[in-house]
């Protein structure tokens, strides 16, 4: 993407970063323990930021860093200690009809897999922009937030706020 | 193996999707669906981003940057929920949760 003699380690990054992200990702919806499905699941989203990286999209990098692994993972632990969910192995994680979510899962993935190779084949990730885009991501993205897109900001930050007074409202004990 | 291809980022989202659809099918700690639709979010942020870098534009970022921070949103409420039901019903099991069975 940003230089031809880097593919071929931009592809070694990738490709073991995607398989311990897969690896992580199974583990979170197989492991029988909940804080150690919490664990797992900063891996994978500690792995997607690193694919940004590599997408050469530092900004959302470091925002998945802090917002995903700093707050999000921290809010599920919590919940985790205030259900207090059982913290050695617990066996009576997944349903009956376990299977038929699994059946679901390969349907799925299949249709998508035989569409993007069906229709993206072996498209290089194209480097027309790229270039421009890694001299400055940080600038572009906060002058398209600044500019083009300042409505869709402010309303998101009137919903995160609506969001975190209605969880107190819910939470709190009264 | 000597060129970044599009397709390789859109397969390794598409593994993501699945995976947290499993998740939130099968799963019946409250908890454990929640983290299962976190994976489906971060699958769909690697697609804008992916799409962003292939099309030479921004735009995939910062709808990227907005999931992100709707994602937050939903696990703060979806928590303060699931919080509730633990609170009456002493139990996040998805299956105990079906007074309106009919």
């Amino acid at each position: 993407m940003v230089l031809a003699a880097d593919a071929f380690a931009q592809n070694v990054f990738f490709y073991v970063i995607a398989a311990a992200m897969a690896f992580s990702a199974i583990r979170v919806v197989t492991v029988k323990n909940v804080v150690h499905a919490a664990m797992y699941l900063v891996m994978v989203l500690a792995g997607v930021g690193a694919q940004f990286i590599l997408l050469a999209s530092e900004f959302v990098a470091a925002t998945q860093v802090l917002v995903y692994i700093g707050a999000v993972v921290v809010l599920v632990l919590f919940g985790v200690m205030l259900t207090r969910a059982k913290l050695g192995q617990d066996v009576n994680l997944t349903n009956d009809y376990w299977w038929l979510g699994a059946v679901a899962a390969v349907m799925i993935f299949g249709v998508m897999a035989y569409s993007l190779l069906d229709y993206y084949g072996d498209e290089p990730l194209d480097t027309a922009g790229a270039e421009s885009q890694l001299v400055d991501n940080t600038g572009q993205v906060s002058d398209a937030i600044f500019g083009q897109y300042l409505v869709p900001f402010e309303i998101i930050s009137v919903l995160l706020l609506g969001a975190l007074v209605g969880a107190i409202v819910l939470a709190r004990k009264d | 193996m000597d060129d970044v291809m599009l397709n390789q980022f859109l397969l390794l989202s598409a593994i993501l999707f699945s995976t947290g659809v499993y998740g939130v099918l099968a799963k019946k700690n409250a908890i454990l669906v929640l983290m299962s639709i976190e994976l489906i979010l971060n699958a769909v942020n690697i697609n804008l981003v992916a799409f962003g870098a292939h099309n030479g534009t921004i735009v995939g970022s910062v709808f990227a940057l907005f999931v992100i921070a709707v994602a937050a949103a939903e696990v703060g409420v979806g928590l303060a929920i699931v919080l509730l039901i633990y609170r009456n019903r002493r139990s996040v099991d998805l299956d105990d949760v079906a007074q309106m069975k009919g």
